[in-house]
């Protein structure tokens, strides 16, 4: 047999029909449903008099819309819009039958947390989800990506996608990170290199030793933002890290069925002589804390570096580049650990988890948060918050300063009443700096748990490994 | 779905690179519960002030572009998020070709879905569409599916490729889960292979 790469082999695993021109029929192993881009292909559903042809591999929670703050069972919290969507979702998920996980009940969260937490994420699987950000699953060495609303309905009706392969990409980070950076540095890093466009028409299998490194938390981090280098998908080959966080969720294989499940998921790697259509390497210890000064991901510098002027580049980028310094509010030359903020946030599906709780209370406790500061931690889902509080993080970020909220999408995108005002300017551990995405005329600056933590207290974009 | 044969249009110049998703439509327009009615707010943050005014020198807002049914776009347009309020808010608006040099992944998809046809083309001919775009009302593009060319106002003609099948989809309207449902022995096929398999899934 012809060597293969890890994508290959899911891919192989789970065409259900090729037709002569190449264009396949993937089978969906797990379709992932929030309030937003779901009610038109319901509603498609119905027009049709169909069906959704697997119930039990479709699992909906909404999100992206609701409210972080306490009391929001009470309908009246959200703006109308907003109620008929998440009412939306309540009754297609009773009508159509397919998991569900309402506002009221503690695993409610962001999807693509609360599909990894309850065991429906799994190695080798097919996963999608009506959102770009579908990517994380990668982190389990499943075939993860987003689809639009089109899409939503026919994986519903069909359990399928129309899909024809992507190229192969393999990114390599080689060696171990420095104290101070994390899974969103690489992330970011790699994105910095790349550019927003350098994963278009592929997929990417993230390696090497600081990958190998990280928790599940981290190697989610990473797979997270394939999207915003255009990758279709990132994935991590699975190994003991995985089969550990895995082992004992709910939903996971149990007994002969784990044995079986495991001893397929121990094939998937890529092979030693694979054929990648493109590689990139790194070096763990060229990576250093880094933010993004403007309003694309791409636009990555590390804490250390001034803002760029728009000379700096080449092309279109010239005009992008003076655009986004204006809607940035930023002169060319500025040291980026000089940049005010305002607000921060920590939450996001690209940072809500446990262990990003973690490294922010690390540099929080026993500490205030700058005066004036608007501050708040949005966990990932009811789960996660409430092994926070468990373990006392939340205490530390209530004694600090922070809000305390509860779990959903929130200010990553300004859905909810989590918004930025004109002009604000946050430091957000989520995944998008673009223009308006936290809030019109809100200005974005992404970088890590920690690193928020840090600019939460000197009130300024911190090198957080000056208060380690 | 609409059916897209041959179209002659205003084409809009918008050179921007990396025209995200938020950009086309923002977040606040996705709390609908229906495909429709969302042109009037296409790329609203860049056409409105925030007293809801228009601003003029937006390209769509200019006289000569308000009937645009062709867009040239920079780099990875539709770069971003996989709503498909964006190629909703692009049909609705009436824009039903999108050129560039690259597109986003999942927005590439979306289009599709709704009749709306991305064309990838070179940078040297990105340039040269745009500059015919420049030009305004008069200079009315042509998009021919069936032939894959693009045809500009002084007569240029530019092959483009695009996948079969979804060629096909395109010129006759179909939706595609009436095609895939035909199908469905294939996909009985598969799931009775995996559950032997995969039964863990």
């Amino acid at each position: 047999m012809s060597p293969k790469t890890l994508y290959d082999k899911i891919w192989d695993a789970h065409v259900a029909h090729e037709a002569e021109d190449g264009t396949c029929l993937l089978y969906i192993d797990r379709h992932l449903v929030h309030e937003v881009t779901s009610p038109q292909a319901f509603e498609g559903l119905r027009m049709a008099g169909r069906r959704v042809h697997a119930p039990d591999k479709t699992i909906a929670v909404p999100d992206h819309n609701v409210p972080t703050t306490e009391g929001r069972e009470n309908p009246d919290q959200m703006p109308e819009d907003s109620r008929i969507q998440v009412a939306a979702l309540d009754s297609n998920a009773k009508e159509f039958g397919i998991h569900y996980y309402p506002v009221s009940d503690v695993r409610q969260g962001i999807v693509h947390i609360v599909g990894p937490e309850q065991g429906w994420t799994l190695p080798g699987m097919t996963v999608v989800c009506g959102d770009s950000h579908t990517a994380t699953h990668g982190a389990f060495g499943a075939l993860a990506h987003g689809i639009g609303t089109s899409e939503v309905e026919h994986v519903l009706a069909t359990q399928t996608l129309i899909q024809s392969k992507s190229k192969n990409m393999k990114v390599e980070i080689t060696g171990k990170l420095q104290p101070g950076v994390t899974a969103k540095d690489i992330t970011l890093a790699i994105i910095g290199e790349t550019g927003t466009a350098g994963g278009t028409g592929y997929v990417i299998e993230y390696c090497g030793e600081a990958i190998r490194s990280l928790s599940m938390e981290g190697r989610m981090t990473v797979c997270n933002m394939a999207i915003e280098g255009g990758a279709r998908a990132g994935l991590i080959a699975p190994d003991e890290t995985t089969f550990e966080y895995v082992k004992g969720r709910p939903h996971a294989p149990k007994g002969a069925q784990w044995e079986a499940a495991l001893n397929w998921w121990k094939t998937l790697y890529s092979d030693d002589d694979a054929h990648w259509d493109k590689v990139i390497t790194l070096r763990a210890e060229d990576i250093a804390p880094v933010v993004t000064w403007g309003t694309s991901p791409e636009d990555v510098l590390p804490i250390t570096a001034t803002v760029p002027a728009p000379e700096d580049f080449k092309g279109g980028k010239v005009e992008a580049a003076r655009r986004s310094l204006e809607y940035m509010g930023l002169k060319p030359g500025t040291p980026l650990s000089e940049i005010e903020i305002d607000t921060v946030f920590i939450g996001s599906c690209t940072n809500g988890r446990i262990e990003d709780l973690r490294a922010a209370a690390q540099i929080l406790k026993g500490k205030k948060i700058k005066d004036g500061m608007r501050a708040m931690v949005v966990p990932g889902s009811g789960l996660v918050r409430a092994q926070a509080e468990e373990e006392g993080l939340a205490d530390i970020f209530k004694e600090a300063g922070f809000e305390w909220r509860l779990a959903g999408c929130s200010m990553c995108l300004a859905m909810n009443p989590d918004q930025l005002a004109p002009g604000e300017r946050c430091a957000a551990t989520s995944n998008r700096n673009f223009e308006g995405r936290q809030g019109r005329g809100g200005r974005t600056h992404l970088l890590s748990p920690a690193m928020a933590a840090a600019a939460a207290l000197t009130g300024k974009l911190t090198d957080v490994r000056e208060l380690m | 779905m609409d059916k897209f044969e041959k179209l002659t249009g205003v084409a809009a110049p918008m050179p921007l690179v990396n025209i995200d998703t938020d950009m086309i439509i923002p977040k606040q327009f996705l709390k609908t519960i229906k495909r429709s009615g969302l042109g009037v707010n296409l790329f609203d943050e860049m056409r409105y002030d925030d007293k809801g005014n228009e601003i003029p020198d937006f390209v769509l807002n200019q006289p000569k572009y308000r009937q645009a049914e062709i867009l040239i776009a920079g780099d990875n347009f539709g770069c971003g998020s996989s709503r498909e309020h964006a190629p909703w808010a692009l049909k609705d608006f009436g824009v039903k070709c999108v050129v560039s040099t690259s597109f986003a992944d999942i927005f590439f998809n979306n289009c599709f879905k709704n009749g709306i046809l991305p064309i990838v083309q070179p940078q040297e001919v990105v340039d040269a569409l745009m500059a015919d775009a420049e030009k305004g009302e008069n200079a009315r593009m042509t998009i021919d599916l069936e032939a894959q060319e693009i045809t500009t106002s002084d007569g240029e003609v530019y092959p483009f490729e695009v996948d079969s099948f979804r060629k096909h989809c395109l010129i006759n309207g179909l939706d595609d889960i009436g095609l895939t449902l035909e199908k469905a022995p294939s996909i009985e096929a598969f799931e009775a292979k995996a559950a032997q398999e995969r039964p863990w899934v």
